[in-house]
């Protein structure tokens, strides 16, 4: 048993331990508090198009190459910098650009030159492209380097599953409804037959202080389920309206590996912001959204793409606002497995390509400004002449959060990203 | 033999009582039932010990000598199209994209109808697990209604109800093992249409046979080939006639999987060298020939295309391969087959598989040397792990974690509920992280503890086993299913929770107790 395996076990083995939302988590002895540095990741599944989301209007090769769904001054692009604008949709995130607390790094992705969104999605989130037989994802071997666990709620993933990028050694609370039910639903019995945060009492008397790793997992998971229902009920008290934990699973599902598309869950920042703000020791969450495969009537300033970033982004704005003073203490990362084809198809949209936009918010972020090696849309800077070439590892990214925000060491780092050199993503050429 | 076993169970319940000496024979009996089949249903100690257990163990090891279940035959029936070759499948497969897409140009408010029914059917499709292809290429309309069906309905319902209702348990079990083993995943495009061809004819007529049998029909399954992209690999500088053709330069996925998961293992003692010279002599492996008629044998199996193959020699594990074409790689797959760091990972593996998360090092080495001895033989390497003193000790009962399939699968057997909503189960199984078919990475999904006990999915294993007993009170008794949970031996705390819980409680208490996530 190591050092974190050993505290793991001495803090939950009593079902108890006062997991009452209301307690105070903050150190009162004047010691920095571990778990003040947080990290939030968003993928979105299916490959966003990054060319019309932090759009290059300065090189007139981009309206040429996009003649119908290329965005314009004009129809309501926002100016960032001169060169680069920022979709329409994305309006509610302009003023932390304009704050310095978001930056972009364009032309951004995995080095693996796979268009499959299954391997480029499996890379991703083993964070070892290439080799697929890396099982655990790198979320996970973040969490197994943070302080030890002090909630059941260290580490979310928000959604029905635990995704590869979050599965492995160290547990993650992955909060969605349970099982199934609901209506036509005979051979289970009715939704609501277990309300989140009760199980019925044998199982407490078989599971409560039993020795072993089934007991320890069993008061694990009770108390999870008893802290995620007691702040949501605490937050539903409130005056300010806040999505339940369920939202999310309620809506209609339609992306890739049962990831919801932002539309189906608008309300996703406030929930994050209420868990994050209510139980101050989580670190760690993960989101996914699907539906960004358009290789079909993509659309421009409006239409589907539109339709997708703005719940996306009206919800990170909600996220930032709900975290308050914590945002200056969190970094949230939007990332895609990879981005679309620089010219758009017969289709009005455009197919799987490479390079792509990642996002960066945070108090912590040297924000207010695109990053990225950039060699333009000149066919002969592209990645056989169609679509961007991946100038910046995802990795690079990540690492500089994981060295800067979550306060990791290069030792540490290397056990996220085994044998992954760094290069400073944030530069302008 | 078949006559014997309709015998015994008409005769089960005249076995008389057994004296205390016999008591041992009891738990034998019930250790059996936790590690050759997915769990003990109603009846069965009874029929065993009226069988005897090694009479039982023998039929287990000889499948066809049992009776299959009128159900799994039905089933079988009702799904046949799914085992057609991978030429007929991956035809249909293109045909209903293309009439699809057709359906789509007609008008843009017809289109926009398909769209929505391409939502709902990938609403359905993430039920198992299944990844959808994108956007544009959404099922619609009557066409991807009957892909759907054909996909979900057909193949994942079909390995549960196999794996519930046959009494050829020890075969289903083998044949979940080596699926895992030659893991491919129909989380990946042509996959989805081609995993139960997969199973059936590369996995299926060899879980007890030959290991080298297995290694071969599996690297001639298109959908290998296609998983571990085989498809792509060709020789370096080949340039196709077709300039959108996209298979150019080597692809080393297959050879390295070949030699890391499929044969030596990690540690097995090949170097990145050899998985460069393996991938040369698969290079031309692929899909099966989509056009015109070809013999029974091309559509079912992977082509060699000479043209994309690399007639060098080679270098493979110190021995010269030389550059003859199709025959190559059979001159490898002799050589890996029967390698003793082969012998080893498959001994250790079928020991953590039916003993322990970490097996006893002289189980495996017993297991390692019937494989050398017997040629890769998996039959004998079975026989000597029944016949094995570690198999049967005190010290490894009870102390395996069941594995989200194996939990879901027992609950149905313990309580002898037939499955009406296969769906629900498949949708279980992906909140528990084991979708069916859907294992992502080749390595396949695990047998150990380690990879599945975590707190959310041990509440969620309580929820299922609430659930499905208040649901079903009408259909199942506490005292009936008692003796299928660890043939009725539960721990004292267990026991008294039990007796104080509610009546409608009792078997959902049963199956979500700690006795009931072992085996």
């Amino acid at each position: 048993m190591n050092r974190r395996d050993f505290l793991k076990a001495a803090f939950l083995s009593p079902i108890g331990m006062s997991l009452l939302a209301n307690q105070s988590w903050a150190f009162s002895n004047g010691k920095e508090d571990p778990y003040a540095q947080k990290m939030i990741v968003i993928l979105l599944r299916g490959g966003v198009d990054g060319l019309n989301v932090v759009v290059p209007y300065g090189d007139n090769r981009y309206r040429e190459i996009r003649p119908t769904i290329g965005l314009s001054r004009s129809s309501g692009l926002l100016d960032l910098d001169g060169y680069w604008g920022l979709h329409p949709s994305l309006n509610s995130l302009l003023p932390y650009f304009k704050n310095n607390t978001a930056a972009f790094v364009h032309a951004c992705g995995s080095p693996d030159a796979t268009r499959s969104h299954f391997d480029a999605q499996d890379y991703m989130e083993s964070g070892v492209p290439g080799r697929k037989s890396v099982t655990s994802g790198w979320m996970n071997r973040l969490v197994l380097q943070l302080p030890a666990k002090k909630s059941p709620l260290q580490a979310i993933s928000l959604g029905p599953v635990l995704p590869r990028i979050c599965s492995g050694q160290a547990s993650f609370a992955t909060i969605a409804k349970t099982a199934s039910g609901g209506k036509g639903n005979r051979k289970f019995g009715r939704q609501g037959a277990l309300a989140t945060g009760s199980v019925p009492k044998v199982f407490s008397d078989m599971y409560g202080n039993l020795d072993g790793d089934l007991g320890r997992a069993y008061s694990e998971g009770l108390a999870a389920r008893k802290q995620v229902s007691s702040i949501m009920q605490q937050a539903a008290n409130e005056p300010t309206p806040v999505a339940s934990v369920d939202a999310m699973t309620k809506e209609q599902i339609i992306a890739n590996r049962g990831a919801l598309t932002p539309k189906s869950s608008p309300e996703f920042g406030k929930q994050l912001a209420t868990l994050f703000t209510r139980d101050p020791s989580i670190q760690v969450a993960f989101v996914d959204f699907g539906g960004w495969d358009t290789h079909v009537r993509e659309g421009a300033e409006t239409g589907q793409l539109a339709n997708l970033l703005r719940p996306l982004s009206d919800g990170l704005a909600d996220l930032i606002r709900g975290l308050g003073p914590m945002y200056n203490n969190t970094t949230i990362v939007v990332m895609s497995e990879f981005g679309r084809t620089a010219r758009e198809n017969g289709n009005g949209g455009t197919d799987h390509g490479h390079g792509n936009v990642m996002w960066m918010l945070g108090g912590g972020t040297p924000g207010g400004k695109v990053y990225g090696r950039w060699n333009g849309l000149a066919d002969a800077n592209l990645n056989e002449a169609r679509d961007l070439p991946t100038t910046t590892d995802f990795r690079s990214v990540i690492t500089n959060v994981l060295g800067n925000q979550m306060a990791l060491s290069k030792q540490q780092i290397l056990t996220v990203f085994p044998g992954f050199q760094s290069a400073n993503p944030f530069v302008q050429v | 033999m078949k006559a014997m076993i309709l015998f015994m169970s008409v005769a089960l319940m005249q076995v008389p009582c057994y004296a205390a000496g016999q008591g041992q024979e009891v738990d034998k009996i019930d250790h059996a039932l936790n590690r050759i089949t997915y769990g003990a249903r109603p009846g069965d100690r009874e029929k065993v010990k009226a069988l005897g257990l090694q009479n039982f163990i023998d039929a287990q090891l000889a499948p066809s000598s049992i009776a299959e279940s009128p159900v799994v035959l039905q089933q079988l029936a009702d799904t046949a199209d799914l085992r057609r070759s991978s030429k007929e499948l991956i035809s249909k497969f293109v045909e209903l994209l293309k009439e699809q897409k057709a359906l789509k140009r007609q008008n843009s408010a017809l289109a926009d109808a398909v769209q929505k029914q391409g939502a709902d059917m990938q609403m359905a499709s993430t039920l198992t697990g299944v990844q959808t292809f994108g956007a544009g290429k959404k099922a619609g309309g009557a066409a991807g209604g009957k892909y759907k069906n054909l996909v979900q309905a057909g193949a994942v319902e079909t390995k549960l109800v196999r794996a519930i209702e046959s009494p050829r348990q020890l075969n289903e079990l083998m044949t979940d093992f080596w699926f895992n083993h030659f893991n491919i995943s129909m989380s990946k495009g042509l996959d989805r249409v081609l995993v139960s061809a997969y199973e059936e004819q590369a996995i299926r007529p060899n879980v007890m046979g030959k290991f080298r049998s297995l290694l071969g029909s599996t690297m001639h399954h298109p959908a290998m080939m296609f998983y571990l992209d085989n498809a792509q690999n060709t020789k370096a500088g080949f340039a196709a006639n077709n300039p959108k053709n996209k298979k150019k330069g080597i692809n080393e996925n297959y050879a390295r999987e070949l030699l890391e998961l499929h044969t030596l293992g990690v540690d097995g003692g090949y170097t990145q060298k050899d998985i460069q010279e393996l991938a040369r002599v698969l290079t031309g492996w692929g899909m099966p020939p989509l056009r015109g008629n070809v013999p029974d044998a091309a559509a079912y199996w992977a082509s060699f295309d000479p043209r994309r193959h690399d007639f060098g020699d080679k270098v493979v594990l110190g021995r010269t391969i030389k550059g003859t074409g199709a025959g190559e790689i059979e001159q490898v797959l002799d050589m890996i087959a029967v390698h003793p760091s082969t012998a080893n990972r498959v001994g250790f593996k079928i020991a953590q598989f039916f003993v322990d998360d970490n097996p006893p090092k002289p189980l495996v080495d017993k297991l390692s040397a019937t494989f050398q001895q017997s040629g890769g033989d998996i039959r004998s390497v079975l026989k000597t792990l029944f016949a094995s003193t570690e198999f049967w000790d005190q010290k490894y009962t009870g102390n395996k974690f069941k594995s989200p399939l194996h939990f879901t699968v027992s609950t149905f057997r313990a309580t002898g509920l037939k499955v009406e909503q296969p769906m629900l189960l498949v949708q279980f199984l992906k909140l528990q992280g084991q979708p069916v078919y859907a294992c992502l990475t080749p390595d396949g999904y695990k047998y150990t503890k380690e990879a599945w006990l975590n707190p959310d999915g041990l509440m969620k294993r309580i929820d299922f086993a609430t659930r499905l007993s208040i649901a079903n009170r009408d259909l199942i008794n506490y005292q009936n299913v008692l003796p299928a949970v660890n043939g009725g031996k539960l721990s004292e705390k267990t026991l008294t929770a039990i007796n104080s819980a509610p009546p409608m409680q009792k078997v959902g208490a049963l199956l979500g107790s700690p006795e009931f996530m072992r085996y």
